[in-house]
This record gives structure tokens, C-alpha cells and sequence, in this order.
């Protein structure tokens, strides 16, 4: 069995957006490029499936969109412990234009299970993992909270509404990853940071897809606004604000 | 002049910080106010690499260089002092030593497990009357043919009780004064050892230091290390290394201090604003900032000139006593600028200052430090 992650390279979950001098960009200057936080925890569960006794896993491989400022955090996917890497070389821009792009790397090389993260923390679309499903034309589950393997076919856990779901699929399958996939990720080893200076990095060609999307400008949210405080006895006036000032009566 | 980290540095050091954070803070307290021995989190360390990780992959060590470490002790010791000291005496003294001096067969049985951190190491050096004057060891190892009989006692031992192997400096020719000292690698199981009480310390409390006595151990005399009368070189050369981890671990204790100070400032507030908006405090932070840039600046140097095979005694003497004076300085001020909260457990600078200090006095106090760089000062 061959396991994909499809693995984003975000900024740090503490970075400060900033918005750059032309307001429909943002500056990333100086921004500290993290794994995906979902994708991290989807690859863990993959190299935890792949480690079990008598799994069938033959191989994890990680693919990115992406230009070759995601390298750093390939590498460190690879130095985790994921086989090999392809990033195809483009800057990814809306989530259907990724999908598409990952569907025809996809169409190249098979994989019984592609695994991507329920949402990448820059943009939060959410939706990349579906559209990959869909455009793949493979069965694609989401809200996946366990994963695991049973005589070569797949035993899948999704959250929903006050219970939880158990299925079985035969793969080839989508399947977009929430919490409880894995518990913490994995820590690279020096032994995995060595290794990783020799696993392939593949970078591919992109197809071309139609822009169909533009982004016209950012903006940042209102800053929130000091807490005040009404005294005791002043029910009055706490009416008055919340008629006035929140705007919420 | 390259100021800048490779790729895998930053991987290490971001490693480091993750467990660190994750794992180390969760339990720190607990470890240092019950004096509990680190035991899963060594263990974590060593599969992930951590103690034996300078060390050559021919050894299965992790083969990273001299920065890769200091980086790693750095946020290991921001979060716990008592775990990066052990790590510190593996690394930089016991494996150091073993990679650098033994011979093959040593190497072979000994440097690899502890490279793998399946065992610990401890380096025996100090004695109840023998710690800054290295040379006055009274633990001897008599030549009696096929094997040397230890005799005498050891003080202040990192990893005493827990460690596997030893390193044990002692004096096989009296009268030929610190040329007659060797090194000697002993099964910490061997007849004849025995164990004294865990030191109830102020800092670094999660560590397990002893004292030990040897009484008629018998060592094989292939676990002499080098030529009969090298091991006062081997231990002045091998502590010139640990150095560097101490200097890199008191910059730990100093910014994870400054990082908690930092944050601490911009909620706290006193007379109607965040207290770093206080000049008294945003002075005191930014003084703090330098000085922890000074002293990162002197490890990495010390670090890097490792890496280069240049000498480095000099310039890992400095790191460790500025470092070690520094890391006083700067947590005391977080203490400060914690206000009543710094004088409790829950607020981690307290322990931090508690740590600090030890920085100043043990693998040389800072007046050894000043020794060495003042020699090396008026030496023409």
C-alpha cells in the first residue's frame, strides 16, 4: 500500500499577519514557514501505520504545491520520516486550482490513500481535500478522526453530530483529516535529519490551470475595543451601550 | 562572517524547542520540588537522538556539529536545567572524550551505547577535597599487572546513580604529581562501588548527583584511557568542551528566563497600564536582550571554532563565565519584574534563578574561568 500527504507549508501559527504596501498581498517577510499543523498530525498517523507490524505499507510520500521556499519544510516531513517528496513547483493559489494540480499529479502516480489536512491554518478554505477527492473521482471522506488498517482495506472513524461514524472502504481513497488522527506530532531525530540530507525531493511541473479567482485586497478586522466596565446599579446605561455603541439590542 | 544557521540547525533547534515545550514544561515543577529523576524524558531524548548527538554515525551517534548542540541545549535548558545537564555530561564530557581519546575496542564497547543513550555516562572528576585544584586527586588506581585497583571517592557526580558507565580520573603515580593521573572507564555495576544519598539541591534538583566510593575495584586494564599518565590532559581537554554545553546551557536558563519576563511584562498591569510600559521595566528588559545576545554570541563563537578544529579553550572560558554570570544576572531581574509572582514555584523564573547558580560554579566555577582567560591574556 502506498500512502500520500498532501502537506501545505503555512506560516507560523504565531506569525502577525502583515498586509503588504499593495493591499491585495500580504507581506511575508521575514515569516517562519511551519508544516501544516492538520497535515503534520495526518503524516504522523501515516508513519504510525506504516511502522505496525505486517501493515502492507510500502511507502509514505508527502506532495506540495508549492515554490521552493516550502523546501525547509519538506526536508523536515522527510527528516520526520516520510520516504520521498514531490513538490510541484508553483506557488499555490485557490483551492480548486491546487486540487487540480494535485489531481494530475495524482493521475501520474497511484496512491491507495491520499490523507490531507481539514484545513490550512493561513487561509482556513478547508476545501482542498474534497476538491482533490472530486476532481480525482475517488471516494473522499472527511471529519476524520482514526484511521487504520485492516486486512489491506481501510477502518475510518468521522465525528459527527453528538456520535461518531465507523467505516470500511476498499481504496483507493481521499480522506481529509481533523483531530484525534494522530495525538502529537512526531519530533524529527538526528537520525531523521540525517537520513533526510538523501531522501529524493522531487519537483515536478505544474499543469496549467485557469485562473478563475482573484483576490482584490485584505483588510484587517476591527481591533477590539477596550472592555468597559458599567458599575453596579447602572443597568441603564449597559442598555444604552449595548443599544449605542455594540449595537446588539 | 556568515551569521546565519544551515537549514538542519534550525530543524534541530526547532526540535529541541518542541520537546522542550511540549514535554519537559509539562512535569518541571513536580521534577524539581519532589526531586524526581527525568527518567522518561532522557529516554525520549535518546531516541530522538539528543545524547549522543555530536558523536560520528560510524559510533551511532547523530553526527550534528558543535552549533546544532549548543542550539539544542539552549531550549532544552530554557525549560529544565536538570534534564539539559544530563545531556550536557553525556555529550560533551563522556561521549567527547571516549570518540576523541579511546581506542577502537573502547569505542566500540562503550561510546556506542551511550552515543545511542541506551546507557548514561558521568565523569568523576571532583572529590570531596579536590574540586577547582583538579590536580590533588586522592582516588588512586594502583597497577597490580592485569588490572588497576581503585580506591577513593568522587563528589558532585551528574547522573550517579543512573549512569551506566563512568569516566573516572584518578592517581596512579603520586609522586609524579597530575602527570601521573589517568582516565579509567568503569562498569558503574563493577564490585566494590557503592553509592551515596541523592544531594538534596538547590537547583537543577531533577538530576541525580552523588557522591561515590570505590573500594578495591578492580579495573581491566584495557579500560585505561590513552598512555599511562594522560588523564589529567584528558580531563582538563574534555572539560574545555563541556564548557561550551554549560555556557549554552546557562544561555538556556537566562533566555527562557528573559522569554518569561517578556511575556509576563506585556499582561501585568500596574498604574493603569501593561508594566512594560514602565521605563523601569522595558530598561531592564532591553538590558536583559543584550546581554543574552552577548552571551549567545560567545557560545556559538566557542561552537563554531569547535567545528573548525581551531583551539577553543579560551574562547569556551569565556563563554561559560560570562554566560554563567549572565544567566544570575538576568533571572534574578526576571524574578524582579515577577514581582511577588517571581518568588513562587508556579511562575518558573525562581527555579530558573535557583538553576542559574549552579552554572557559576560547577565543570569550573567562574574564577577557574577567569584563570584561564587571564593566562591566556598575559601569556606573552
Amino acid at each position: 500500500m502506498k500512502i500520500a500527504v498532501c502537506l501545505s507549508h503555512v506560516p507560523d501559527t504565531t506569525t502577525r499577519i502583515k498586509i503588504g504596501s499593495q493591499s491585495d498581498q500580504i507581506d511575508y517577510t521575514g515569516v517562519q514557514w511551519v508544516i501544516n499543523p492538520w497535515d503534520e498530525l495526518a503524516l504522523t498517523r501515516a508513519l504510525e501505520l506504516k511502522e505496525l507490524p505486517g501493515s502492507g505499507v510500502d511507502e509514505v510520500v508527502v506532495v506540495n504545491v508549492g515554490d521552493s521556499i516550502a523546501d525547509p519544510v519538506i526536508r523536515k516531513a522527510l527528516a520526520i520520516g516520510a520516504d520521498r517528496a514531490v513538490r510541484v513547483n508553483t506557488a499555490p493559489s485557490d483551492s480548486l486550482s491546487v486540487a487540480r494540480i494535485l489531481a494530475a499529479f495524482f493521475a501520474t502516480e497511484r496512491f491507495d490513500l491520499i490523507l490531507a489536512g481539514l484545513e490550512s491554518s493561513d487561509y482556513n478554505g478547508g476545501m482542498t481535500g474534497m476538491l482533490l477527492g472530486g476532481v480525482l473521482g475517488y471516494r473522499t471522506l472527511n471529519g476524520i478522526s482514526a484511521l487504520n488498517l485492516e486486512a489491506g482495506k481501510l477502518k475510518l472513524s468521522r465525528e459527527m453530530d453528538g456520535s461518531r461514524q465507523i467505516l470500511v472502504v476498499e481504496p483507493p481513497l481521499v480522506a481529509v483529516v481533523q483531530k484525534g488522527i494522530a495525538i502529537v506530532p512526531r519530533i524529527p531525530s538526528m537520525r531523521g535529519v540525517m537520513q533526510a540530507r538523501t531522501k529524493p525531493l522531487q519537483v515536478v511541473d505544474p499543469v496549467k490551470v485557469e485562473a478563475g479567482l482573484t483576490t482584490i485586497g485584505y483588510s484587517y478586522p476591527k481591533p477590539k475595543g477596550a472592555c468597559r466596565m458599567v458599575a453596579p446599579g447602572n443597568e441603564n446605561e449597559l442598555i444604552a451601550l449595548l443599544k449605542t455603541e455594540a449595537r446588539v439590542l | 562572517m556568515e551569521f546565519s544557521f544551515s537549514e538542519e540547525q534550525l530543524m534541530i533547534r526547532q526540535a529541541a524547542r518542541d520537546y522542550a515545550q511540549r514535554e519537559l514544561f509539562t512535569d518541571v515543577i513536580e521534577r524539581d520540588e519532589k526531586s524526581v529523576y527525568p527518567e522518561n524524558h532522557v529516554r525520549a531524548l535518546a531516541d530522538l537522538g539528543f545524547m549522543g548527538m555530536m558523536v560520528s554515525p560510524e559510533w551511532d551517534g547523530g553526527g550534528m556539529d558543535a552549533v546544532s548542540y549548543v542550539l539544542a541545549v539552549e531550549e532544552i535548558s530554557k525549560v529544565d536545567a536538570s534534564v539539559s545537564v544530563i545531556m550536557s555530561v553525556n555529550n560533551s564530557l563522556v561521549c567527547w572524550g571516549l570518540e576523541t581519546f579511546g581506542n577502537q575496542e573502547q569505542k566500540e564497547k562503550y561510546l556506542k551505547p551511550l552515543a545511542r543513550g541506551e546507557k548514561i555516562g558521568a565523569f568523576l572528576l571532583s572529590e570531596p577535597e579536590a574540586g577547582s585544584d583538579a590536580t590533588s586527586q586522592r582516588t588512586t588506581a594502583i597497577d597490580m599487572g592485569d588490572y588497576y585497583l581503585l580506591n577513593g571517592t568522587k563528589n558532585w557526580i551528574t547522573s550517579g546513580h543512573t549512569a551506566g558507565t563512568y569516566l573516572v580520573i584518578a592517581q596512579t603515580h603520586p609522586e609524579k604529581g597530575h602527570k601521573g593521573i589517568n582516565a579509567f572507564i568503569v562498569d558503574r555495576h563493577a564490585s566494590g562501588i557503592s553509592v551515596g544519598p541523592h544531594e538534596n539541591k538547590m537547583g537543577m534538583r531533577s538530576s541525580d548527583t552523588h557522591s561515590v566510593m570505590f573500594t578495591d575495584v578492580k579495573v581491566p586494564k584495557e579500560n585505561r584511557i590513552g598512555d599511562d599518565g594522560f588523564g589529567f590532559k584528558f580531563a582538563m581537554q574534555t572539560l574545555e568542551g563541556g564548557r561550551i554545553g554549560i555556557a549554552a546551557q546557562a544561555l538556556g536558563i537566562a533566555s527562557g528566563a528573559f522569554e518569561l519576563a517578556v511575556k509576563y511584562a506585556k499582561q501585568r498591569k500596574a498604574f493603569g497600564t501593561e508594566i512594560a510600559n514602565h521605563q523601569s521595566v522595558a530598561f531592564k528588559l532591553s538590558d536583559m536582550a543584550v546581554k543574552i545576545e552577548t552571551g549567545r554570541l560567545l557560545v556559538l563563537k566557542a561552537a563554531w571554532l569547535k567545528d573548525q578544529h581551531l583551539p577553543y579553550g579560551v574562547a569556551s572560558a569565556m563563554a561559560k563565565q560570562y554566560c554563567a554570570d549572565m544567566a544570575m544576572e538576568v533571572t534574578t531581574e526576571a524574578v524582579q519584574i515577577h514581582g511577588g509572582y517571581g518568588y513562587v514555584k508556579e511562575y518558573h523564573v525562581e527555579r530558573l534563578m535557583r538553576e542559574a547558580k549552579l552554572t557559576q560554579i560547577y565543570e569550573g566555577t567562574s574564577e577557574i574561568q577567569k584563570i584561564v582567560i587571564s593566562r591566556s591574556v598575559l601569556k606573552d
